[in-house]
């Protein structure tokens, strides 16, 4: 079990009136900047900046040539629109600027220190959060890694990429790419050529990780595509509880992020992701905001098995991102769990892909989609039951909730069966916050505003409640402070 | 559309003598859009790159994309009704229209003779009914995104035309019989159907496809159907073709004011079968409901893709569908509801739901809701799966043995369609015909 948390995790600001990102600050550090554009030698630089091994350097190119073969051709079947997006035009490498990275954390920018406190997640050992084990990434980079001596006394590693690339190459060599290969998509070509750091947890056999693991992510300078890899291994028997959030500073111009998650459960491991998205989402005219381009799958590749994702999707101006599961070893369970909100000129294609190759194989996919504003939400899912996959089965609900008349809602998913042992289901709706509800909630003396509240946040109740408690009340805080203004 | 292949030379070859072989009058604008036509499938092709392609994601034409059939210049064909009538459902009191090989019969077919109806051969009321057709052929069905449609405009000829004039409905139902007959040479067929049902007006029409050639043929068939204020029409559509054909058809619905439409679609034959739907609501408070049933076994391919377009508000759809699926057969369900902005109080609905019989069944299914309006009401479901043990356990418990319970199951399932069929000898037609499919199939000699 995980220890009993206490103090309240993310005290932010939320109860005041200002509707504001209240996360876009800017901090002012030095960063280290690689050149503009990307060919070769910004590899190259990025290898040697990281002192990375020629393996890494050979994976690298392998990608970044295999992603030039695509031809700046990025995927377009999604339901998104934006602008084309000048590759040649975005730092791929910034970091702040230290000679290297600080042994202990009295050695780490004190201005660093202060942006995590802002956010929220403070790094200093007195007062990091109790039961929260919190890697800080700031600009790509991992900053600190809080609680590391607790976790290294039960055999868990926990640190950035970058250093397992050093410390543990044969557990990097042998997952990194093996669930989302570099060839996978465009993104993810692009993510593997260029990434500069992420988060790395390897639970071993029969550990239940006493603490949630937590990665913070934050983007800060302007222009930059932040390219961050996670690959979190949970061995035989194990369990870990994995939390993920992120913001960026309020820009005019569009910020890229493409990331790549992949995790990995052997034989009667279970992983739990949840993930806080709060990215920039540009101001009340769509302009600016971050393009969360996202690739995250995960496989359960042992017996019993299980994965399950749970997202809150409140941020950025566009996201695209399908957390997957690739249901492998017998009696493997997959899970995904979705509130994906639109506001403004948002848009949102999102949804997850269970694919069930072993037998008794089992998955849940609940999604709730709101739009409001003149926001685009799009399901989208892919269910697919292998010929091997006997006695499969599938559970899909989806329900969109729409706001006001300009925005849209659509539920596009896809159900491949080749087994007839399988049990199959799938539902959608899409609808407006009831007149009746409103209407039972106003006569009762609950005000317009705070009874659509009250309505939306039992629409997404059931997400909720999959999340760790204290990140399930910054859920629903995040859900009201996004809709400021939407309803009532 | 970048994905198409070169044309075939054999369909421009075709076209030319096609051209040559028609009569010299008629008017001129028709054949402007055969030309267009045949210009745009040259552009287009058939589809067969998929990657990319949503609309022919799960299925393949390259093997009609591969073969050549040649366009049937002799209608000579000799085809009596009884042979007919051993393949299609007959009834004496409809009116029947035949066409042989997508060339009209007069010899088989009735003469309707009633005030306010018409109902003739195309190639007659292209001459003679010039302001109807001028406004309605050709304008609901477009050419420019869709090969098939492109290529059957090109070839645009005979054809069913129904024109129920504004507050007359035909009592009985209209029969239009695809027949194809048995050919020395692969052949092709272009069959064309336009339904103009005027205001207040009421209608029933079988559409039925039906084969007496066990070889390889392509029927390319597209239907216009054209609903007025607070008319009815009920619409029925029978695929019965041969085991070795391929069959493209393209449907498109335009509905007016408070009017409604009931489809029923009842798909059994062919090797690949692609039924293309796409109903218009353009006026305030029409409805529609499509009811479909699939049944597949062998290595048949067939794939449902039906779109229904809420224009305006007050609309209200519903779609089910439902497939039986055995050997190693495929079937496709794509559906999507689109709501405008604008069009609120849509109510609408859809349902696909699949039982597959056997292990190398497949079925790739696809509803999908697309909204841009909030005060709507919208919902799908699609299941997959097989026959529930539990219920054959629980008749078995009753005494009933494996064959009959499973039998009853199958059944049950496919009753939820058939007894939406409205036309009583229709449905005992479809009944004897399904009942007859499924005694081939697995089950009906289950273990």
């Amino acid at each position: 079990m995980t220890t009993p948390v206490k103090q309240k995790v993310i005290s932010r600001k939320t109860t005041d009136l200002d509707t504001d990102y209240k996360w876009g600050f800017v901090t002012d550090i030095k960063s280290d900047l690689a050149p503009k554009g990307l060919n070769e030698d910004i590899i190259r630089l990025i290898v040697d900046k990281k002192n990375e091994p020629e393996w890494m350097l050979e994976w690298r190119l392998r990608a970044y040539r295999h992603w030039m073969k695509l031809n700046y051709e990025e995927p377009k079947w999604a339901k998104i629109h934006h602008p084309p997006i000048d590759f040649q035009d975005i730092y791929y490498y910034a970091s702040p600027v230290k000679e290297k990275r600080p042994g202990s954390l009295d050695e780490v920018d004190p201005e660093l220190v202060e942006a995590f406190n802002k956010l929220g997640i403070p790094i200093e050992e007195q007062k990091k959060l109790s039961g929260v084990a919190v890697d800080a990434i700031f600009d790509s980079v991992s900053i600190a890694t809080t609680y590391k001596k607790t976790l290294e006394e039960l055999g868990i590693i926990f640190c950035s990429v970058s250093e397992a690339v050093q410390k543990h190459p044969e557990l990097i060599k042998k997952y990194l790419g093996s669930v989302v290969p570099y060839t996978d998509n465009f993104y993810a070509s692009l993510n593997a050529a260029v990434f500069s750091d992420g988060t790395f947890a390897y639970i071993p056999p029969g550990v239940r990780c006493p603490l949630e693991l937590m990665t913070y992510f934050r983007m800060n300078t302007e222009g930059t595509g932040q390219f961050e890899r996670t690959l979190i291994i949970a061995d035989e028997g194990s369990y870990v509880s994995y939390l993920e959030g992120c913001t960026a500073p309020m820009r005019k111009s569009n910020q890229l992020h493409a990331a790549v998650v992949e995790l990995i459960a052997l034989d009667n491991a279970e992983i739990k992701y949840s993930t806080l998205q709060n990215w920039y989402p540009g101001d009340k005219e769509g302009k600016g905001g971050v393009f969360n381009f996202v690739t995250k799958r995960g496989k359960a590749a042992g017996v019993n098995s299980k994965i399950s994702w749970t997202q809150v999707e409140t941020g950025s101006a566009i996201t695209w991102k399908y957390p997957s599961v690739i249901l492998q070893g017998d009696n493997s369970v997959g899970e995904f769990y979705s509130v994906a909100l639109v506001n403004n000129y948002q848009q949102a294609d999102t949804g997850t892909k269970m694919i069930h190759i072993g037998k008794n194989t089992k998955s849940t996919i609940v999604a709730k989609g709101i739009s409001a504003g003149h926001g685009q939400n799009t399901y989208r899912g892919l269910v697919k039951i292998m010929p091997s996959a006997t006695n499969a089965r599938n559970f899909t609900r989806c329900d969109s909730l729409l706001i006001g008349d300009k925005c849209g809602a659509h539920t596009v998913p896809y159900i491949e069966v080749r087994n007839p042992t399988a049990q199959m289901e799938h539902e959608a709706t899409t609808s407006k916050v009831s007149d009746d509800q409103l209407f039972y909630c106003m006569q009762r003396g609950i005000s317009e505003e705070d009874a659509q509240h009250m309505i939306i946040n039992g629409f997404c109740r059931g997400i909720f409640k999959e999340l760790p408690f204290e990140f399930a009340m910054e859920a629903s805080q995040l859900l009201k402070v996004s809709l400021e203004g939407a309803v009532g | 559309m970048p994905h198409a292949l070169a044309t075939p030379d054999s369909y421009l070859t075709d076209f030319r003598t096609f051209e040559t072989s028609l009569p010299d009058e008629g008017p001129d604008w028709i054949r402007e859009v055969r030309q267009q036509a045949l210009a745009r499938f040259r552009e287009l092709g058939f589809p067969t790159a998929r990657r990319g392609n949503e609309k022919w994601k799960y299925t393949n034409v390259r093997p009609i994309a591969d073969a050549t059939f040649s366009y049937p210049f002799d209608a000579g064909a000799e085809v009596n009704l009884a042979d007919i009538r051993s393949v299609a459902p007959w009834d004496d009191g409809w009116a029947t229209v035949v066409f042989v090989n997508g060339r009209y019969s007069p010899a088989l077919s009735t003469v309707v003779a009633l005030d306010g109806v018409r109902v003739t051969n195309l190639e007659e009321a292209v001459r003679a009914d010039g302001d109807v057709i001028e406004r309605h052929l050709a304008r609901h069905a477009t050419f420019e995104d869709d090969g098939f449609t492109a290529l059957n405009t090109a070839f645009l000829r005979d054809g069913a035309f129904v024109h129920v004039s504004e507050g007359e409905s035909l009592q009985s139902p209209l029969h239009l019989i695809f027949v194809t007959a048995e050919g020395a040479e692969p052949g092709v067929s272009y069959p064309r159907t336009l339904i103009v049902a005027g205001a207040r007006s009421e209608l029933t029409v079988i559409e039925s496809y039906v084969s007496l050639s066990s070889s390889r043929y392509l029927t390319d068939a597209v239907t216009e159907i054209v609903i007025g204020d607070g008319a009815q029409v009920d619409h029925y559509k029978l695929l019965l073709e041969s085991e070795g054909a391929f069959h493209v058809a393209t449907s498109r619905v335009y509905q007016s004011e408070d009017s409604v439409f009931t489809s029923t679609s009842y798909a059994r034959g062919a090797a690949i079968a692609r039924n293309d739907i796409r109903v218009l609501l353009d006026a305030p408070g029409s409805s529609c409901t499509l009811n479909g049933l699939y049944l597949t076994s062998g290595s048949q391919h067939i794939d449902n893709y039906i779109n229904i377009e809420h224009a305006k508000p007050h609309g209200t759809s519903r779609l089910f569908y439902k497939g039986i699926l055995d050997g190693e057969s495929k079937a496709v369900f794509g559906g999507t509801v689109l709501v405008q902005p604008g069009a609120d109080k849509t109510d609408a609905y859809q349902e696909d739901k699949n039982l597959l019989l056997s292990e190398k069944a497949e079925v790739a299914s696809k509803p999908s809701l697309e909204i841009y309006a909030d005060d709507v009401k919208c919902g799908h479901g699609a299941t997959a799966g097989t026959i529930a043990e539990d219920a054959i356990f629980y008749m078995r418990s009753r005494g009933l043995d494996v064959e009959t319970a499973t039998a009853f199951l199958i059944e049950g399932f496919a009753s939820g369609i058939l007894d939406k069929v409205r036309v009583q000898p229709l449905r005992a037609f479809l009944e004897k015909l399904t009942a007859k499919a499924l005694r081939g199939s697995r089950f009906g000699q289950a273990s």
